[in-house]
């Protein structure tokens, strides 16, 4: 059974592997039921790639489907704002496009990283999550600048998902190994640049950016919202109702 | 995936221009393909307009029964490949949606007529998926049984679909060898998986055999449609090679085909085979199978739910246009 990581690259390894397996497995709940048979097949893309960038990010950690599919709660390091759930097709959106431009900025700093198996992972995978930022940005200003529902539905998409923003800027003791070692970038280095990034699609989408609040964080330290557990259940009841089975 | 009603032509009118009839039966009868701008028959586009929107609806519904399984899939690679199987029907739904279109009849007119109940799609997404075997299952018999029916259109005279048919066999193969793949593994499993596995056989095994349709003496149309080549062999003859392949496949499981008169004629060089519910496969076909309410509330509950996201697509894009313009 996996247990708290304690070496910062593990560590590390851990919250952007978790990051992609939790929002890859939220995406893929659409598969099927997409308001649109293109978005369903882009959907599912999304889905895919982040699940292949989750494999490769945890097995590097461990065994990827024994830290997938046998941790509990408290031992995912994924964000909050993943793991929030779909709602909508706006609240997906919106957390795509918050979730994704952070994630761009960042692989594209982690192509840098003194670690070698980071930097080749961050090369790979900048090019998915560049059309998944586009994706998600093109679909905010499709809805923002649509019709008054579609308007109405994204900026509470966005309302919903604000709050956990800060998370992804947050440099706790672990964090702060990690970037001191020189294998991770220190996402306070492109706050700046995230806000003014997002602010632009939001101008363009024709919405005002949420207000700020009092940060909700934890999810990197194991404490995170209701409904990671919910996920978890549905996602590892076969490994655990039968941990001797292979698939 | 494939469809159920392969069989129906609908009623052939004759009341065409003789001419353009006998040029049109002479260029079918040659192989030639027909293209969308080309003189067809009314019977011959109906025909078609209803098998390939049947062929695209089956594909959308088919996403439903695998779909229950992808956050459900036991192992990061099961979960991918799955989930890219997915897909790839969403895909085929697509080409075939588009290769319907080239007759004249709309998506939304499509997806109208499978909403309302008015189109079909085939039987096999109407039984639930209820274990990971079925996942199993449902690649190798149900895409097995759809390879079968789908090789021979690679060849139907219909250009559009024909050229449609070729991408989607080829990916056809591969979600075929993923369910047997997923089967070695259950069948080679704990006793748990085997029970999966060989339960997972006997719910599947009989509807497999229903997707080629009724018998050949309760398929009047199929005459007229092997003539036109939008078929190629009939559906006794589809049937009686799909379980000539796949009795040894389950034999090499170490399963049980649950069929107590499956045994091997040596004379005609295949299996004989027991008598096929029809009883079953005529309800399933009038809405009445097991989740057939599920999958058409899942798929209307999509359309519906989607309905204020196309209309923001298309208000946004009028208004780009009218911003450019101005």
């Amino acid at each position: 059974m996996a247990t708290i990581a304690v070496d910062p690259r593990e560590d590390y390894l851990l919250r952007l592997g978790d990051d992609a397996l939790v929002l890859g497995q939220r995406v893929s709940e659409w598969c099927g039921h997409g308001p649109v048979l293109e978005v369903d097949i882009s959907l599912a893309n999304l889905a895919l790639d982040l699940i292949g960038q989750a494999t490769l990010l945890l097995d590097e950690a461990g065994d990827g489907d024994q830290l997938a599919f046998h941790r509990d709660v408290l031992d995912f390091r994924n964000c909050l704002l993943v793991e929030q759930p779909n709602g909508d097709f706006a609240q997906t959106i919106a957390r795509h496009l918050l979730y994704t431009t952070w994630q761009h900025m960042l692989l594209q700093r982690l192509q840098q990283s003194s670690d070698k198996f980071l930097s080749e992972f961050a090369h790979k995978a900048v090019k998915e999550v560049a059309y998944h930022r586009d994706l998600a940005s093109e679909w905010t200003i499709r809805l923002g600048d649509g019709t008054e529902e579609s308007a109405r539905r994204m900026a509470e998409g966005l309302a919903w998902n604000w709050r956990l923003i800060p998370e992804l800027f947050e440099v706790d003791d672990a964090m702060q190994a990690a970037i001191d070692s020189g294998i991770a970038p220190d996402p306070r280095e492109f706050e700046e640049e995230y806000r003014a990034a997002i602010a632009s699609v939001l101008a363009e989408a024709r919405l005002e950016p949420p207000a700020d609040q009092r940060p909700i964080l934890g999810g990197r330290r194991g404490h995170h919202s209701e409904h990671l557990g919910h996920l978890l259940a549905v996602m590892q009841f076969l490994p655990r109702t039968y941990p001797d089975a292979k698939w | 995936m494939y469809t159920t009603e392969l069989q129906k032509t609908g009623k052939i009118e004759n009341l065409e221009d003789p001419q353009l009839l006998d040029a049109f039966e002479a260029r079918v009868a040659a192989d030639e393909f027909i293209e969308p701008k080309d003189w067809m028959p009314e019977a011959y586009r109906r025909t078609l307009t209803r098998q390939i929107s049947q062929h695209a609806h089956s594909e959308i519904v088919g996403m439903l029964p695998e779909g229950n399984w992808i956050t459900r899939a036991p192992s990061l690679r099961r979960k991918a490949i799955l989930l890219a199987k997915v897909q790839d029907e969403a895909g085929h739904g697509l080409y075939l949606y588009c290769a319907a279109e080239t007759l004249g009849t709309s998506r939304e007119q499509m997806v109208e007529a499978l909403h309302s109940g008015k189109a079909k799609y085939s039987t096999i997404f109407n039984y639930p998926t209820l274990t990971w075997a079925d996942i199993g299952a449902i690649g190798w018999l149900v895409d097995g049984a759809a390879i079968m029916n789908q090789v021979p259109l690679q060849r139907t005279s219909y250009g559009p679909y024909a050229r449609a048919m070729v991408r989607i066999c080829k990916e056809e193969s591969f979600h075929q060898r993923q369910g047997y793949e997923i089967m070695i593994a259950m069948a080679n499993g704990t006793p748990e998986q085997k029970r999966m596995a060989q339960d997972a056989l006997d719910r599947w095994w009989w509807p497999s055999l229903m997707m080629f349709g009724p018998p050949d003496e309760n398929s009047p149309n199929t005459a007229q449609s092997m003539r036109w080549r939008i078929k190629r062999d009939t559906n006794d003859e589809l049937r009686q090679k799909f379980v000539d392949v796949t009795v040894p496949q389950a034999e090499f499981l170490g399963l049980t085909v649950p069929d107590p008169d499956l045994a091997w004629n040596e004379e005609k060089g295949g299996y004989d085979f027991g008598e096929i519910d029809w009883e079953e496969f005529y309800a399933v076909v009038r809405g009445e199978g097991p989740v057939a309410k599920e999958r058409m509330k899942a798929r209307r509950e999509a359309w519906d739910d989607g309905a204020w996201v196309r209309e923001a697509a298309d208000a946004h894009e009028a208004k780009r246009k009218q911003r450019k313009a101005a």
